[in-house]
């Protein structure tokens, strides 16, 4: 077993485990630790895909900011325990089997279909792909459009945030 | 590249059937908003996935934007529930019903 194929191997199970971990723990606050738990294992299986511009905004923007965002709102609205067992248990069960089923056929498709048969994944491509400096140069050059977009959304979901969380419109 | 590409595209299928299921079983408001990360993070997986074997960066370009509105969507969402939260005491979703007609 190559180091790659072992390295991968602890990652996804990492991020399996904690993404089931997170829709099963009942305090709001543990859910949240696993997926920046997930989120991690998540950078670095990107950074054994050789993308590593993505890895660092993953830690950085994902594990960083975004949820830091949503353990201060956990902290500052102390969510009572949810309750895990629901009244209607059977919903439940029943999405818990959909879920199954589908992943088995996403499974299947994936496996059956074969994708790699297809590429020729040549390794000194894919690094030169990760790169900042290819990265940058597309986003600058044929990418400029969504680029000024992307940062109009940013303007407008800060705005949008600070007015929701206002007390009183006045 | 010594890992199969299928590997990595199994396990972000599996991702997004967890963030799913998430959003199905849970009821508190914030869980059901982590699951939705939780799948378009495996969604993201998959774009770096092909952009990395395919060795052409528009995908991981793709990813970038991506998470820009992922940005965007927690800062708004999450100032939703505490509005809600201020006006109902609860993050229950079964309990908020006041768009029911």
């Amino acid at each position: 077993m190559s180091l790659e194929l072992f390295l991968f191997l602890v990652f996804a199970a990492v991020a399996a485990v904690s993404g089931i971990l997170m829709i099963t723990r009942s305090e709001v606050v543990m859910a949240a630790l696993f997926l920046i738990l997930n989120l991690a294992s998540l950078a670095g299986l990107y950074l054994l895909l050789n993308a590593q511009f993505i890895a660092v905004v993953q830690v950085i923007v994902y594990a960083g900011a975004i949820m830091v965002l949503f353990l201060f709102v956990i902290m500052l609205l102390r969510p009572e325990h949810e309750k895990i067992v629901t009244k209607i248990s059977g919903i439940r069960t029943f999405a818990f089997i959909i879920a199954a089923l589908v992943f088995v056929q996403l499974a299947y498709v994936i496996l059956k279909s074969h994708p790699g048969s297809a590429l020729n994944s040549d390794v000194t491509a894919s690094v030169n792909a990760g790169t900042v400096e290819s990265i940058g140069t597309e986003l600058y050059t044929n990418y400029i459009l969504p680029f000024e977009a992307a940062g109009f959304l940013l303007l407008a979901a800060t705005i949008g945030a600070v007015v929701l969380a206002k007390r009183k419109f006045e | 590249m010594h890992v199969p590409i299928e590997y990595f595209l199994v396990l972000s299928a599996f991702m997004f059937i967890t963030g799913v299921a998430g959003v199905l079983t849970r009821r508190n408001a914030i869980v059901i908003f982590m699951s939705v990360e939780l799948m378009l993070n495996s969604a993201n997986l998959t774009l770096v996935t092909f952009s990395s074997y395919i060795g052409n960066p528009v995908g991981q370009l793709f990813v970038f934007f991506v998470m820009t509105v992922a940005a965007a969507e927690a800062a708004v969402g999450l100032a939703i529930i505490i509005a809600l939260f201020r006006n109902k005491q609860t993050m229950n979703v079964d309990e908020i019903n006041i768009l029911k007609w």
